[in-house]
């Protein structure tokens, strides 16, 4: 049984002269338990598809089905139990005057959970941070620490999907390890879905047991982690993604 | 840089007592993670020797204005004909008297309770009214925000003074009408500013992470939104209390705030007007207390933006 | 390496105050630049982008520039005035940053930045500056140089902003050139076209290349001989084309902590930070 599925979703942004159109006829289903991968570059509508599921997008059409459920205009609260989403860039996404403290236990109220201390602790020991970083700010933590904090704000109302927009992009790759570490083992004891959005396909590869290629808002290719593995790509572009995955390469010069 | 271990033995050490709690990068509770909050703030306010010097000019007044009936050596209100237009330092009478013989000093000490009142009225009307226009406008954008914005435009495009004295002159003088004068003529600016904070807010990723958690507009602008824009205002108006200062005085100077024989300085000012070429001193004394208390906001507000910044996430 | 180095920097240290004290970005690090292209790897924090800006004397006060030596062929670098020191920059020694962005000014046509940049540091005349320009945008792969020349920077790019970041950069030939990121901030595919240039100006021209990354296998794979940087000192010094063979535990840790295609494992492994690092002496990339 497929968990998320995708038809011919289309999103748009702007009207009329200055649409851009930044997803165009994409078509894929995620199963249950799965990690799916969507790699592409800057301006390729992989985020895109994440913020139209999330209702961050509203200009779309095709069909967006989460479970049994067809997605419609708006998204309710029981929605956001069932999909959570952990964005790019952890020095953008917490807020600057909110201790880890107040943020985890926002959402925990929020989502109507009555024994809020304990929730806050347990959280915080799933994503391997002790409780003394309960009441730290923002600034007192490294982006790794803040990325964890994050991942924990997704995981407070026990969601089954997540979806993971670049999670690690803006870390090192010491603690872009620490982070692939910890999703991985979160999806096991979790039972979690991923929908993870890359540039980068040794990430992907690493994460995910198959992946949609995106360029121009298109889905170009679909590719199983045995095919990534073996480099075994049908499209010029994903060959490109490919090789330029183990370094430069002088002769790959005319590919683009 | 930040440090990945839990205990940083510089700033647990024991020895450090009360201090090493309020600096300690590991607090235990709520409580305790605001004071060491509120302590930093205050450690990088305090290097700031102008701000502080500030600061330390309204804490006087404060005190002045509680302890009014104490520090004041005469009546204000008390007419000595005989004793009329004595000069500074003349027996009895530190800063001399005025056309009535009354004794500038007093009137001065007393006046600072009136200063006190305006300053605290409108610093609680003005920006309230205007954090709240300039958020919903911000955060609901399209219509609301077009009406909003107009509705400020309008208040904006008149001069400030002219606006005052008009409401003034439509409710009637007084200490209460010439506040909400003030206050009606001042907020414009302070939804203008949070209005442009909102948007820039507005669409970062910690406001979608939390609408992903299903928190609705009324919360996202009180508990999101207000906490960051709340910092700038209170620089802004602090900023902007000289200058209500100034028109309170103003308003008492055309005879439309406070009404005699109350000592509101700019009032005090405008009888001093009529002797300024023979008896310097009768206007001269309130107006150098208005500009001390508008300095010091001044460097008190300037010291604020440093601590406050919220790009420097405090 | 036989030749005299371009490049020569000993026991190089930059310091800025903090309220804790002093802190050191860069600690007594020394190594030379021949007409080579030599990589600095490390992670943030790790001073590489600040080594690079110290040898343009770019670090603001209240930080400090502190060597025993640092000097550009017979010149000391410390000793010279800040004027001269506008003269060495972008004359001698250009440096590419890593978003074109915000090294290109907003509201000048590209071509006038460009012929500004000449003509400061040649004193050609226009013409002359103007058919440098087109022939520096052609050398970076350009197809219609003319229309870039007019265009404005929001027009173009990241790629092409790079391009013409680098065609500013090396149009007044400069002996060194410091690449801080050049590529990070671009897609995969124009990344592979911008190195390339790179790669083929440096050699062509016999210049010396610091490329400072964050990135192993690009270094690995672009760079002759790299420095691996940790807490602000050089932990280890290897050809690139042996960095797989890397000695250092830190640098085995960063290697092993990299996704891999050719290498399924279900945890990838974590870098175990040793505090001896800290204290042990900056490894010497002099030659």
């Amino acid at each position: 049984m497929s968990r998320l599925a995708f038809r011919d979703l289309c999103v748009w942004f702007g009207e009329g002269e200055g649409r851009v159109d930044a997803v165009k006829h994409a078509t894929f289903e995620v199963p249950s338990g799965a990690s799916f991968g969507l790699v592409g570059e800057s301006g390729s509508g992989k985020s895109t598809i994440l913020r139209a599921l999330m209702g961050l997008a509203p200009n779309w059409s095709g069909e967006m089905v989460v479970g049994e459920r067809r997605l419609g205009a708006k998204r309710d609260r029981a929605f956001y139990k069932e999909v959570q989403m952990v964005f790019q860039d952890p020095y953008a996404s917490l807020h600057p005057r909110h201790s880890v403290d107040q943020v985890l236990s926002e959402v925990l109220k929020l989502h109507g959970f009555s024994d809020i201390d304990r929730r806050v602790n347990a959280l915080l020991a799933d994503v391997g941070l002790g409780p003394g970083y309960r009441f730290r700010y923002p600034h007192q933590l490294s982006g790794g620490q803040r990325q964890r904090v994050a991942i924990a704000r997704a995981l407070a109302p026990e969601p089954s999907v997540l979806l993971l927009d670049e999670p690690t992009s803006a870390l090192d790759v010491s603690v872009q390890a620490e982070v692939l570490n910890l999703l991985t083992d979160l999806r096991e004891e979790h039972g979690l879905t991923y929908l993870m959005v890359s540039h980068d396909l040794a990430v992907i590869a690493h994460m995910c047991e198959a992946t949609a290629v995106m360029q121009n808002g298109e889905i170009v290719e679909m590719l199983s982690v045995e095919d990534m593995r073996a480099m075994r790509a049908g499209h010029p572009y994903t060959r490109h993604l490919l090789e330029s995955a183990s370094g430069y390469n002088p002769n790959a010069e005319q590919m683009a | 840089m930040m440090s990945d271990s839990l205990d940083d033995p510089r700033l647990d050490d024991p020895r450090l007592g009360f201090r090493g709690w309020l600096l300690t990068d590991t607090p235990t509770s709520r409580f305790h993670a605001r004071c060491v909050a509120l302590y930093s703030g205050w450690l990088k306010f305090r290097s700031n020797t102008m701000a502080m010097l500030g600061l330390i000019i309204l804490i006087l007044l404060v005190l002045i204005a509680a302890f009014a009936p104490w520090l004041a050596p005469h009546d204000p209100l008390a007419q000595d004909l005989a004793g009329r237009l004595k000069p500074p330092l003349s027996e009895g009478h530190l800063l001399g008297t005025d056309s009535l013989g009354r004794d500038i000093l007093s009137r001065i000490i007393y006046g600072s309770r009136i200063t006190l009142y305006i300053v605290t009225l409108v610093a609680l009307i003005a920006p309230v009214v205007g954090l709240l226009v300039g958020t919903v406008a911000g955060y609901a954008g399209g219509i609301v925000d077009a009406v909003l914005m107009r509705l400020t435009d309008i208040f904006l495009a008149f001069p400030r003074l002219v606006l005052a004295l008009a409401f003034v002159a439509a409710l009637g003088a007084g200490i209460e009408n010439a506040v909400l004068a003030i206050s009606i003529t001042a907020w414009p600016p302070y939804a203008r500013l949070a209005r442009a904070e909102t948007l820039t807010i507005r669409n970062s990723d910690y406001i979608a992470a939390i609408r992903l958690q299903g928190a609705g507009p009324m919360r996202i602008i009180t508990r999101h939104i207000w906490p960051l824009c709340i910092s700038s205002l209170i620089v802004r108006v602090t900023l902007d209390m000289a200058g209500v200062i100034l028109t309170a005085a103003g308003l008492g100077f055309l005879g439309l705030g406070a009404q005699p024989p109350s000592p509101e300085w700019g009032a005090m000012v405008a009888e001093g007007r009529r002797f300024i070429l023979d008896h310097w001193w009768v206007a001269t004394m309130p107006g150098l207390a208005i500009f001390i208390v508008s300095l010091a906001f001044n460097l008190l507000g300037d010291g604020l933006r440093d601590v406050l910044d919220p790009k420097d996430a405090g | 390496m036989s030749e005299k180095p371009l490049l020569d920097i000993e026991d190089l240290t930059v310091t800025f105050p903090t309220r804790q004290g002093d802190f050191q970005a860069v600690r007594g690090v020394s190594f030379t630049l021949g007409r080579e292209r030599l990589g600095i790897v490390g992670e943030s924090g790790s001073g590489k982008s600040m080594t690079g800006r110290a040898i343009l004397r770019l670090i603001r006060p209240p930080g400090r520039v502190e060597a025993g030596k640092l000097a550009l062929g017979g010149t000391d670098l410390l000793k010279l005035s800040e004027r001269e020191m506008q003269k060495i920059r972008g004359q001698r020694i250009s440096m590419v940053m890593q978003d074109p962005k915000f090294s290109l000014n907003p509201v000048m046509r590209i071509g006038d930045q460009i012929m500004e940049i000449y003509r400061f540091h040649t004193g050609a005349g226009k013409r002359a500056a103007y058919e440098k320009a087109i022939e520096m945008l052609e050398a970076v792969s350009i197809r219609d140089p003319e229309r870039v020349m007019r265009a404005y920077p929001h027009e173009m790019s990241g790629g092409m902003g790079q391009r013409i970041m680098i065609a500013m950069m090396m149009v007044t030939e400069p002996d060194i050139l410091i690449a801080d990121e050049p590529t990070s901030a671009l897609d995969v595919s124009v990344q592979t076209q911008v190195l390339s240039i790179m790669d083929r100006l440096v050699r062509e021209r016999g210049m010396g290349l610091i490329f400072i990354s964050h990135d192993l296998n690009l270094v690995a794979s672009f760079c002759d001989r790299v420095l691996i940087m940790y807490a602000g000192k050089i932990v280890e010094v290897c050809d690139a084309d042996r960095l797989h063979e890397a000695r250092h535990p830190y640098t085995r840790g960063l290697l092993g902590s990299l996704p891999r295609l050719d290498e399924p494992r279900r945890h990838l492994e974590v870098l175990k930070r040793d505090p001896a690092w800290l204290d042990a002496p900056s490894v010497s990339g002099r030659q």
